[in-house]
């Protein structure tokens, strides 16, 4: 029998530091979020520069719904279905290519213009008469609720109505801005394939790590913490120079105080960041010649600052994280459950030197492929939670520190750096955004 | 030492994986250059691997770290251990070039990695770009290709 259908019993998962484990390992919960969470948050589709010339596509998902990126003859991104309207076919199978000015299902060779209407059927004769045209799937192929492309960043909402795009995200679209304006020329483009990590657990546990800062000395001493004694052992000391490689891991050893200090900061509709006053990101050095260009485009004053900021891990609820200081998107997808691909893609910023692409490619390759002694720790933490969370002895998971009575989650709060603030303020949102249509159902009844 | 032989190099590959499997991790780490590196690149065809994300381009001091980190009493996606075992085709030898001290060969195998009750394959191309340095063969530059490197992976722990 299928449980979680009522506002009640979603509402039932979710208590003020608690969330219950079914949230994790129930099937019917995450059926759930795709259908309600999933349809009515703005959720991460893909970045424009993926497909810069008309007609070029891109596939993916948002939540478990195949869906096609694609830019129209009117240089517009369209976001469709990935379903031919006539038996279901997926239209684009390959991850990214160039269509032309329509797209043909290759079954029956229906097309559609790349905003999704009906082009041409063959033997069209033979529905005359039929009221095709008066269906839906008549019509061509169904574009999604709503699309938003923010600097590039394109972000769907399934749900036809619902919140608009700059309600739902407000004042966190600053993390994007300082990404975006780190490039001379305002502009950034996708470098290469993203990794594809498989992660035997729930999409949460990997969104809810990211602002998680009492695990990095623990979980990641392994890797950086035999960084530094390495380094120790080679007679250098942590005010010596250090290669990129450990100007990246060093940082992950940080002590508590460092992000206790560093700050945490939370946004309306589940939307947060950590490293609000400095970050591991924020003693990288130098690039030769990237100050100069930044100021020739921004002025001093503005260029100081866009590199001041030195935000670590901004989480855009539901599912991707960015990190402004090294160009970089993580894209959590869930596909189950127990069942989740993290997606790592890298930016160049246009007009900047190359230098900070080999940057961002280093720290991809360290910290975030299944092949990261890295992250090889994170999924063991996570796969364990995953099985452990199996256990009957307690149902409940704990989402306490630095918990505040009354909470209210509806305005910005800057607080300590070790606070899970932002994952209760991530359940906040998530209980809006799976009950909102609920609501809106009983309402209409 | 005398010239280097097709031979002398395939045993040399055949050793190198046999180290890998049965964990000599210090004894590998014997075999390359200074500024040796091991590249696995994310993409097929990928020719950069500076400037494009791989799956590893890893120089001689994050190979000590990867090797190290295997061993420490704190390396908690090694508990249990995982295992690892190469099954490698006769190494094709593309070049042989005594005089210059370098030589390249090519190798097909596969890869086969466990712990606890799961177990991968990955079929594999693995290039060899070797230098002759004090008498002895070194790695300068080792390329793992990974057949389905576009693939979604869990944990690779160990070394292909």
């Amino acid at each position: 029998m299928a449980h979680y259908e009522t506002r009640a019993e979603i509402e039932g998962l979710v208590t003020p530091f608690q969330v219950h484990r079914d949230i994790y390992i129930d099937q019917d919960v995450y059926r759930q979020e795709m259908k309600h969470l999933f349809a009515n948050a703005w959720v991460y589709v893909g970045h424009d520069s993926q497909t810069p010339n008309k007609g070029d596509y891109y596939t993916t998902q948002i939540g478990d719904q195949p869906v096609i990126m694609v830019r129209h003859t009117d240089n517009e991104i369209k976001v469709l279905y990935n379903r031919c309207p006539h038996k279901g076919t997926k239209i684009a199978i390959d991850r990214q290519g160039n269509t032309g000015k329509f797209f043909r299902c290759p079954y029956h060779a229906w097309s559609f213009k790349t905003d999704g209407c009906l082009l041409a059927i063959p033997l069209k004769k033979g529905y005359e008469g039929t009221g095709l045209s008066d269906t839906e799937n008549g019509k061509g192929m169904k574009a999604v609720g709503a699309v938003h492309n923010y600097r590039g960043f394109v972000f769907a909402r399934l749900a036809s109505e619902g919140i608009a795009f700059e309600e739902y995200f407000n004042d966190s679209l600053s993390s994007l801005d300082n990404m975006v304006d780190r490039s001379p020329a305002g502009r950034l483009e996708v470098v290469g394939a993203p990794l594809r990590y498989m992660h035997q657990c729930n999409w949460k546990m990997l969104v809810e790590n990211q602002t998680d800062t009492c695990h990095p000395m623990v979980a990641h001493e392994s890797s950086a913490g035999t960084a530094v004694q390495i380094w120790k052992d080679m007679g250098f000391t942590d005010d010596d120079p250090k290669p990129a490689a450990m100007e990246i891991i060093a940082p992950f050893m940080s002590a508590y105080e460092f992000f206790e200090d560093m700050g945490i900061r939370t946004w309306p509709n589940g939307h947060g960041h950590t490293g609000v006053h400095h970050s591991i990101h924020s003693k990288y050095s130098e690039i030769p010649g990237y100050m100069e260009a930044l100021t020739a485009a921004h002025g001093k004053e503005k260029a100081e600052a866009i590199l001041a900021e030195n935000r670590h891990n901004t989480v855009y609820f539901p599912n991707i994280m960015i990190k402004g200081p090294i160009q970089q998107l993580r894209n959590f997808i869930p596909l189950a459950a127990d069942r989740t691909l993290a997606e790592s893609w890298i930016f160049r910023l246009v007009d900047a030197p190359e230098e900070l692409t080999a940057r961002t490619a280093l720290y991809n390759r360290m910290i975030n492929a299944p092949t990261s002694i890295v992250g090889h720790d994170d999924l063991e933490m996570y796969e364990r939670a995953q099985e452990g969370l199996h256990a009957d002895g307690l149902e409940w998971v704990n989402i306490q520190r630095l918990y505040q009575e009354g909470e209210d989650f509806e305005t910005e709060a800057v607080e300590n750096g070790t606070t899970e603030r932002q994952m209760r303020n991530q359940f906040h949102a998530w209980v809006k955004f799976m009950t909102v249509s609920m609501t809106q159902k009983e309402a209409a009844e | 030492m005398s010239d280097v032989t097709r031979d002398d190099l395939i045993d040399f590959l055949y050793e190198e994986v046999r180290m890998l499997d049965d964990g000599r991790f210090d004894e590998w780490m014997e075999l390359w250059t200074q500024d040796g590196h091991y590249w696995m690149p994310l993409n097929y065809n990928q020719q950069d691997p500076i400037n494009e994300t791989s799956l590893l381009y890893e120089d001689q001091f994050m190979l000590r770290l990867r090797i190290q980190r295997l061993i420490g009493a704190r390396t908690f996606s090694q508990k249990p251990k995982s295992r690892c075992h190469h099954v490698i085709q006769r190494p094709h030898v593309d070049e042989i070039d005594n005089e210059a001290g370098r030589y390249r060969t090519v190798t097909r195998m596969h890869y086969v990695e466990t712990r606890l009750d799961d177990q991968f394959l990955l079929a594999l191309t693995a290039t060899h770009d070797l230098v002759r340095q004090d008498g002895a063969l070194k790695i300068a530059l080792k390329k793992v290709e990974l057949l389905n490197c576009d693939a979604a992976f869990g944990n690779i722990q160990l070394l292909p």
